[in-house]
C-alpha cells in the first residue's frame, strides 16, 4: 500500500488500489474495478459509511482508494453526498458524487437518508454492495439477508424474506435503477454508463459475494454471481423514472441447488426448498408482468 | 447597520443568512434545514433567503441536517443549522463527527428541555449535553449578544489556528420567540467581517481518505490537536472582538462579563437570560448597599477557568444558577466552576463557599423574586450542601 503523505501518492489513480484490506472473493473488489472501467476515468467523490468498504480503505496515513473519499457515519453517506453534490453543483464542477455501500448502510440504518435523498432527486450515484450481511461486524442478518439463511444473528435460519430494496427505490420514481452481476461485464459497464449520463438520483444494487460470511469458496464468487442470475434469485433489470421497466437477463432453468449448495449459510434445518422455487417463480411473474405492461422506451 | 425589531429566531436566521451569503465569492454556502419548536423560524428563513451562491436542503432528519452540513463544509461551503431539544439528541452522533472533522460548522442550540415527557421550553440541558463533542460553545443573553456571537462565531470556528464548530445557544422562547430592537448587519459589512473560507483539508482533486481508522497513538494525537485548538479560542476571540469593533462600530460582550466582582462578598453565576435577569436584581440590592456581584458565563467550551477563577479569587460565597440537571451529579455549570476553584486555576487554598442551585429547570419563569431568595440563602449560608432544588411556580 502506498503511503498518502507524500505528493506521489495523493494523486488520484484510479478508485480502489492494490493492498486494500478486503478478503479473497470480496464481489467489493472487482465492483470497484468495473466502476472504475465504466466510469472511463470521470472524476468522482466517494462517500462510503460504516462498512467494510471504509475498512478495505486500511488506517491512516495510508488509503486504499485512489480518489477523494470520505468515511462518512453510519446512516448518513446519501445526506453527506448530498452536501457534497450541492457544492460541486454550485461550483459547476462535473465530478460524480457516489456513494459506496453496504446492505446495512442501505436496507436497515440508513434507508431513511437513503429515501430522502432519492425523494430530493439529489444528483448522486448511490451504489450498494449487498452481501446480505453485516459482513463488518462478523455476520449478523440484515434486513437483506435472504430467508432461511444462517448468520449469527439468525443461528436456526432467517425466518423473513429479503427485503426487496428494488421495488422501494422504484416507488420514489428516481430517474435511474439497475441491478449489477460481477459475472456479466458488458451488461455492468453499460449501466453504470447509463447511470453516468442520467442526472439525478441513481441507484445500483450489486450482489456481492462474501466468501467469510457465505461460507464459501473464494474462487467461486464469481460464478456464484452468474449461478444467481441465472437460476432467477437475482433478476439483472433496469427501472426508468420507477415506472418503466427492461429485464436484461432470464432464468435459464438452472437449479437453485447449484446456487445454494456451495455456501454453507444455506445449511439450515429450516430451509424449504419448494418455497424458494415458488419464491422464485412469483418474483419472476411479477417481473414480466410489469415488464410487458411498462417497458421501458426504446434507446434507454 | 440597520435597527430591527425582530424575534431571536429571525434575527439568528438573517443572520445565518448573511454569513453564507457572505462566502459567494469562494465556495458558497449549505445548510441540511430540518425543523424543531422552537428553533423553526430559523431554518424557514434560511430556506426563504435567496442566496446567490448557496443551498438550503430540507432533509428528513436532524442527523441528516448535521450530514449535509458536514458533506458541504467538506467541499469547501460554509455551512451552518439549528435545532433543539430532542433533534439535537437525535443530531448528536454527527455532531462528533463534524467535531472530529474539523468543521466550522455554526449551529443555533434553541434551547429546549430534553424529553419525554415532552415540553417545550426552555432548558439548557440539549445543548449542555454536547459539550464533550469537540464544539465551542456559547450562550447568549439577548438578541443582540446571538447576532454578534453568530458572527464572531463564524470568525473564530474559521480561523486556521481554531478549525472546530461552534454551537450557539439561545433561550428558547424567552429569546426565540420575543421581539427587540437589533442592530441588524448589512451584508457589505458582514462580507468584510468574515473573508472567504478556505478549509484547508477540504475535498480536492487528491487521494485522500477523510476520516478514515486510525490506531490509538493517532487518536490521541487528534484529540491532543483539538485540546490545543480549544486552548487558543480565547485569544483568536478576543482578536474577532476587536475586530468587529473596527467592522461593525460597536464592541460585542466578551467570553464572560464579571460584574461588581471587585468589592463583591457574594457573587452569583448565571448564563443567558437568566443573567439579564439577575443583573437587575444585583444592581438594586446593590444599590441598598449589599455587596453583591455576579459573573455571566458565555463562553462554555473552552471554559475560561483561569478567567472565571481571577474574576471570583475575592468572593467568600459563590452562587451558581443552573438550568439544566445532570442526574446523579447536579449542575453542569457548577461542576465547571468547582474546578475552575482549584488549583492550578485558583491557588492559596480555602475559596469561596460554592453552592449550586437548579432553577427553572423546564422553563419555569426565573423571576427577579426567585433570584433574591437565592442570594438571600446564598448571604446567609454558613456551608455548602448538595445542590438546591428552587422550585418554580409557573
Amino acid at each position: 500500500m502506498t503511503t498518502a503523505t507524500t505528493d506521489q501518492a495523493m494523486l488520484c489513480d484510479g478508485i480502489l488500489r492494490p493492498g486494500n484490506t478486503n478478503c479473497a472473493g470480496c464481489g467489493m473488489s472487482l465492483g470497484h474495478q468495473w466502476l472504475e472501467q465504466g466510469l472511463e476515468g470521470a472524476k468522482l467523490t466517494l462517500c462510503i459509511p460504516a462498512c467494510c468498504g471504509i475498512v478495505a480503505a486500511g488506517a491512516f496515513p495510508t488509503s486504499a482508494y485512489g480518489v477523494p473519499t470520505i468515511a462518512c457515519t453510519f446512516a448518513s453517506a446519501a445526506a453527506v453526498a448530498s452536501g457534497v453534490a450541492a457544492v460541486r453543483q454550485l461550483n459547476h464542477e462535473d465530478d460524480l458524487t457516489v456513494c459506496w455501500t453496504g446492505d446495512g448502510g442501505t436496507y436497515d440504518i440508513g434507508i431513511a437518508t437513503l429515501s430522502a435523498a432519492a425523494e430530493r432527486n439529489e444528483d448522486l450515484i448511490y451504489i450498494c454492495y449487498d452481501n446480505e450481511i453485516y459482513g463488518n461486524t462478523g455476520g449478523q442478518r440484515s434486513s437483506a439477508t435472504p430467508q432461511w439463511v444462517k448468520t449469527s444473528t439468525t443461528v436456526e435460519g432467517k425466518a423473513e424474506p429479503k427485503k426487496d430494496i428494488m421495488a422501494i427505490m422504484a416507488a420514489h420514481r428516481i430517474p435511474y435503477a439497475a441491478t449489477l452481476s460481477l459475472a456479466h461485464r458488458d451488461d455492468f459497464l453499460r449501466k453504470i454508463r447509463t447511470a453516468q449520463k442520467t442526472r439525478g438520483f441513481r441507484f445500483l444494487l450489486m450482489l456481492s459475494p462474501c466468501p467469510t460470511g457465505w461460507k464459501s469458496e473464494a474462487a467461486d464468487s464469481v460464478d456464484l454471481v452468474d449461478t444467481a442470475v441465472r437460476c432467477g434469485l437475482f433478476p439483472l433489470y433496469e427501472v426508468f423514472d420507477g415506472r418503466r421497466y427492461r429485464i436484461n437477463a432470464r432464468p435459464d432453468g438452472t437449479p437453485l441447488e447449484n446456487y445454494i449448495s456451495r455456501q454453507r449459510r444455506y445449511r439450515s434445518e429450516t430451509l424449504d426448498l419448494d418455497a424458494m422455487k415458488r419464491e422464485v417463480d412469483a418474483q419472476w411473474a411479477y417481473l414480466n408482468t410489469v415488464a410487458r405492461t411498462f417497458p421501458a422506451r426504446e434507446g434507454e | 447597520m440597520a435597527r430591527a425589531l425582530v424575534t431571536g429566531n429571525h434575527a439568528a436566521g438573517h443572520t445565518l443568512a448573511l454569513a453564507g451569503e457572505a462566502n459567494r465569492s469562494a465556495r458558497g454556502a449549505v445548510c441540511g434545514a430540518y425543523p424543531i419548536t422552537p428553533q423553526t423560524e430559523i431554518v424557514e428563513d434560511l430556506r426563504a433567503f435567496e442566496f446567490t451562491k448557496g443551498r438550503v436542503i430540507p432533509v428528513e432528519s436532524e442527523h441528516s441536517a448535521m450530514a449535509v452540513c458536514m458533506g458541504g463544509a467538506l467541499a469547501g461551503a460554509r455551512s451552518f443549522t439549528a435545532s433543539s431539544s430532542n433533534g439535537l439528541a437525535y443530531m448528536t452522533e454527527n455532531i462528533f463527527a463534524a467535531g472530529y472533522y474539523r468543521l466550522p460548522i455554526v449551529l443555533i442550540g434553541v434551547n429546549r428541555t430534553l424529553g419525554p415527557p415532552w415540553n417545550i421550553w426552555v432548558d439548557q440541558g440539549d445543548t449542555l449535553m454536547m459539550r464533550d463533542a469537540a464544539w465551542m460553545q456559547f450562550y447568549t443573553e439577548s438578541h443582540q449578544d446571538l447576532v454578534d456571537t453568530i458572527l464572531l462565531a463564524f470568525r473564530v470556528a474559521e480561523d486556521p489556528r481554531i478549525l472546530l464548530p461552534a454551537i450557539i445557544a439561545e433561550d428558547g422562547f424567552v429569546v426565540s420567540h420575543t421581539q427587540m430592537i437589533v442592530d441588524l448587519p448589512e451584508q457589505e459589512l458582514v462580507d468584510r467581517y468574515l473573508p472567504p473560507l478556505d478549509l484547508p483539508h477540504r475535498l480536492r482533486d487528491q487521494a485522500v481518505t477523510v476520516g478514515g481508522m486510525i490506531y490509538p497513538r493517532e487518536t490521541a494525537k487528534h484529540r491532543h490537536e483539538i485540546e490545543d485548538a480549544m486552548q487558543r479560542v480565547p485569544a483568536v476571540l478576543a482578536e474577532a472582538i476587536d475586530e468587529f469593533e473596527r467592522v461593525f462600530g460597536r464592541r460585542p460582550h466578551g467570553l464572560f462579563s464579571a460584574e461588581h466582582t471587585e468589592d463583591a462578598d457574594t457573587v452569583i453565576v448565571a448564563c443567558n437570560t437568566m443573567a439579564r435577569t439577575l443583573r437587575r436584581v444585583v444592581n438594586q440590592r446593590r444599590e441598598r448597599g449589599e455587596r453583591i456581584g455576579m459573573v455571566k458565563a458565555k463562553l462554555f467550551r473552552p471554559f475560561p477557568r483561569a478567567a472565571i477563577a481571577q474574576a471570583l479569587r475575592k468572593a467568600k460565597r459563590v452562587g451558581v444558577l443552573d438550568r439544566n440537571h445532570s442526574p446523579g451529579s447536579g449542575g453542569i455549570f457548577w461542576q465547571e466552576i468547582a474546578t475552575s476553584l482549584r488549583p492550578p486555576y485558583l491557588n492559596g487554598g480555602g475559596g469561596p463557599l460554592l453552592q449550586d442551585y437548579l432553577v427553572g429547570l423546564g422553563g419555569g419563569d426565573v423571576t427577579p423574586e426567585i433570584l433574591s431568595e437565592i442570594i438571600d440563602d446564598l448571604v446567609a449560608r454558613k456551608t455548602p450542601e448538595e445542590p438546591l432544588w428552587k422550585e418554580v411556580l409557573a
